[in-house]
């Protein structure tokens, strides 16, 4: 069954048009990965269906689950079951990242009309899905995101993930700024979470952040379209040949 | 269905907005409107007040009328009419009361309403409350416990008859009757407010706390406190406020005066949430009102934390005297100001002594089209070697038609002393927003989080059961202010 149906979006920034058309479709339980060169509009497809202002469709249609996207805000889609893993985490100062997972984790809860963890039991709780994304106390004592290292920096986005448990969860960029063992860590992190019933899109310029997390369909995005689909061997084939061959064939 | 379901909530909103914003039908003992001789007479009469009091009051008024308002502040308003408030206002009371079965339930429904729990046996947390309603002060819990160690919590009224000497000898010592304006007015017209007294060496062993309430239409409340900690002793007092919802303003013009010996530490805090008015900024409480310290021994120190949220007018700057060596000051503040809302505060640390040491946090919100000013003074006398001050100022703009102040002033005639300032105005980031809202957060609950992180530093001043308060108060006073 589809998650999430995206057809011909188009959106323009400063009345430029970064999305041309384009369509995808994730079912339940698949994995997709989208790669593309720089300025193919990978980061504006994250924004635009996260629903930051600014980036709302000017053509076509976003549903998830049935259910049109485009007039709801950000917080309605996050509550639907929409997780954005940013390329770039924001700093929050003064904002402890404990009393911040426990605000989202219990808004979470309330939304679906599930009980609240006390305090003590949110700890524990937090304590444990931390431990595997090898995450300590001590970095949970710190302001959210606030002098975090690149690497910790995309483990507390992966640890947002695990409390929200989001049917679909995009991956922008995860892969940048990480040396291999934070690389295991964060894919092992994102496998473990994976199900039949959810869905993950990676956004990634390398094929590297694939053999970790493998794709079920990869599709290749350029000049705001997704030009071509196929297989995990795809991956491989621009891993090897670069973009250009399949660009060029294209045009 | 969805709109029905908006409407609602919508109208929840509006009408949660100031949920303390209700009035109490009370019978009340009321002196005429104005203000001349014999209204003071009147409240000192109703007082029962000894003649000195009586005195000092006339003497006051006479000054008062001489005076000129100050016009200094970044606030502006209409000319208050001072004879068009009532300046003495009390709930009927039969008989002397007691004990607190005999307080008028509706007065006890309304502290309730509060959240107030005045009932001693519901007071197990080891608050002791002093209770302001309008111009007297309704009850006073836990005194017996607290005279069992010596501790004086009392209205400042019965300071005044039962304990004259120590009343006689502070009261004025640390804000000058002509200080300013309002000091001098309140000198003339203060109705209550409270007492303490903590002798030598005694730790207080709870908490000690007034809750203001400004019920009555067109009445002024002039409150008066007055603390006075001995050698080595040790206090930390809470003050909270409210007021109902009117379309007219109305003054609240206080005078606080702390006074520390030797060794001693006072802690005060206060969380102000007067009526602020409506989005327009029709009524609202004018807040004005003089606060300052003296630490008068060696090795004191005055600790102000404060969160103003409400008031339509706040005009306030606790301060500290350092006048014993190695005595320390400090000011922690957050300023919230929303829709049509005016801030001018801050503070004065005024170093005498040798090794003084002062430190100034002060965060600023500004939200809707209001206007939010910290003002500060640093005064380093001739003397005060070795003194220091670290000044720090934050403004946080939400929105794009409210505006943020910073007005610094710094004396300093001392070589050897050390005067740091820093500030930052910011705004909050759409990136901040957005990252938060992404989680599920809605664009209020995203917010008051931010805000509430912007503030840690003076939030973690606070004592532990009004740090959860003042909290949710930011939430709720920056209601709408992102949309």
């Amino acid at each position: 069954m589809a998650i999430l149906e995206i057809k011909n979006a188009e959106l323009s920034i400063d009345n430029k048009k970064i999305l041309k058309g384009l369509s995808l479709n994730v079912n339940e339980g698949e994995t997709h990965a989208i790669m593309g060169p720089n300025g193919s509009g990978k980061s504006t497809l994250s924004y635009m269906l996260a629903g930051r202002d600014g980036y709302e469709l000017d053509n076509g249609s976003i549903t998830f689950d049935n259910i049109d996207l485009t007039p709801l805000s950000p917080d309605e889609r996050s509550n639907l079951g929409l997780f954005l893993a940013f390329q770039y985490p924001v700093e929050l100062p003064g904002v402890s990242s404990t009393n911040f997972l426990r605000e989202i984790f219990n808004s979470r809860k309330k939304y679906l009309g599930e009980n609240e963890l006390s305090h003590l039991d949110f700890i524990k709780f937090l304590r444990k899905v931390a431990e595997d994304l090898s995450i300590k106390d001590e970095m949970l004592k710190r302001y959210v995101n606030f002098g975090f290292s690149g690497g910790e920096k995309k483990r507390f986005e992966i640890l947002q993930m695990a409390l929200l448990n989001p049917k679909i969860s995009v991956l922008d960029e995860t892969d940048s700024g990480l040396d291999v063992d934070a690389l295991k860590i964060v894919s092992e992190g994102v496998n473990n979470l994976k199900d039949k019933k959810n869905a993950v899109v990676v956004i990634t310029h390398y094929q590297r952040l694939l053999d970790y997390i493998k794709p079920d369909i990869v599709h290749i995005m350029s000049d705001g379209k997704i030009i071509k689909s196929g297989d995990a061997d795809l991956a491989l084939y621009i891993e090897k040949n670069g973009y250009s061959e399949i660009l060029n064939e294209k045009s | 269905m969805v709109a029905t379901t908006e409407t609602i909530n919508q109208v929840k909103t509006t009408t949660d907005k100031y949920k303390y914003g209700f009035s109490t039908e009370i019978e009340v003992d009321k002196a005429p409107k104005g203000l001349n001789e014999d209204i003071i007479r009147f409240i000192s009469q109703k007082k029962d007040e000894p003649k000195w009091m009586l005195d000092w009051r006339l003497e006051a008024f006479k000054k008062w009328k001489r005076m000129e308002k100050p016009n200094w502040a970044k606030v502006s308003f209409p000319d208050i009419d001072f004879q068009d408030i009532y300046y003495y206002a009390a709930p009927k009371a039969k008989k002397k009361l007691n004990s607190l079965d005999e307080v008028d339930p509706e007065l006890l429904k309304t502290y309730e309403k509060l959240g107030i729990p005045l009932n001693e046996q519901k007071m197990l947390a080891g608050v002791a409350v002093d209770a302001v309603f309008d111009s007297v002060s309704v009850a006073t819990t836990f005194r017996e416990k607290l005279s069992e160690v010596g501790v004086i919590f009392c209205p400042i009224s019965e300071a005044i008859k039962n304990h004259p000497d120590l009343v006689k000898k502070y009261i004025g010592s640390v804000v000058p009757v002509t200080d300013n304006y309002y000091t001098a007015l309140n000198s003339a017209v203060f109705t209550d407010g409270s007492f303490v007294y903590i002798p030598n060496g005694v730790k207080c062993p709870m908490e000690l706390s007034t809750y203001f309430r400004i019920n009555e239409k067109n009445t002024g409340q002039f409150e008066r406190t007055l603390i006075v900690v001995e050698d080595e002793g040790y206090v930390s007092y809470l003050e909270g406020c409210t007021a109902p919802q009117r379309d007219e303003n109305q003054l609240h013009a206080a005078v606080v005066e702390l006074v520390a010996m030797n060794k001693s530490q006072i802690k005060y805090s206060t969380v102000q949430n007067w009526y602020p008015g409506d989005e327009q900024g029709k009524g609202g409480i004018y807040n004005f009102v003089t606060k300052r310290g003296k630490c008068l021994g060696e090795n004191s120190k005055i600790s102000w934390t404060q969160v103003e949220t409400g008031s339509s007018i706040t005009w306030k700057y606790p301060s500290c005297i350092l006048m014993g060596d190695n005595s320390i000051g400090e000011f922690y503040s957050v300023a919230i100001t929303n829709n049509a809302q005016q801030a001018d505060t801050g503070t004065k640390m005024i170093h005498i002594g040798k090794n003084t040491k002062s430190t100034i946090i002060s965060k600023g919100i500004s939200a809707g089209k209001s206007q939010n000013t910290y003002r500060g003074q640093v005064q380093i006398q001739k003397g005060a070697y070795n003194a220091r001050n670290f000044t720090q100022c934050d403004s946080l703009l939400i929105g794009d038609t409210c505006s943020a102040h910073t007005v610094p002033y710094i004396n300093q005639h001392v070589s050897n002393a050390k005067v740091e300032h820093e500030a930052t105005t910011s705004k909050i980031s759409e990136d901040q927003l957005f990252y938060c809202m992404q989680r599920g957060l809605d664009a209020e609950q995203a917010t008051s989080m931010i805000v509430n992180g912007f503030c840690k530093e003076v939030m973690k001043e606070l004592p532990m059961e009004f740090a959860v308060e003042a909290q949710k108060l930011i939430g709720i006073s920056l209601e709408g202010s992102v949309g």
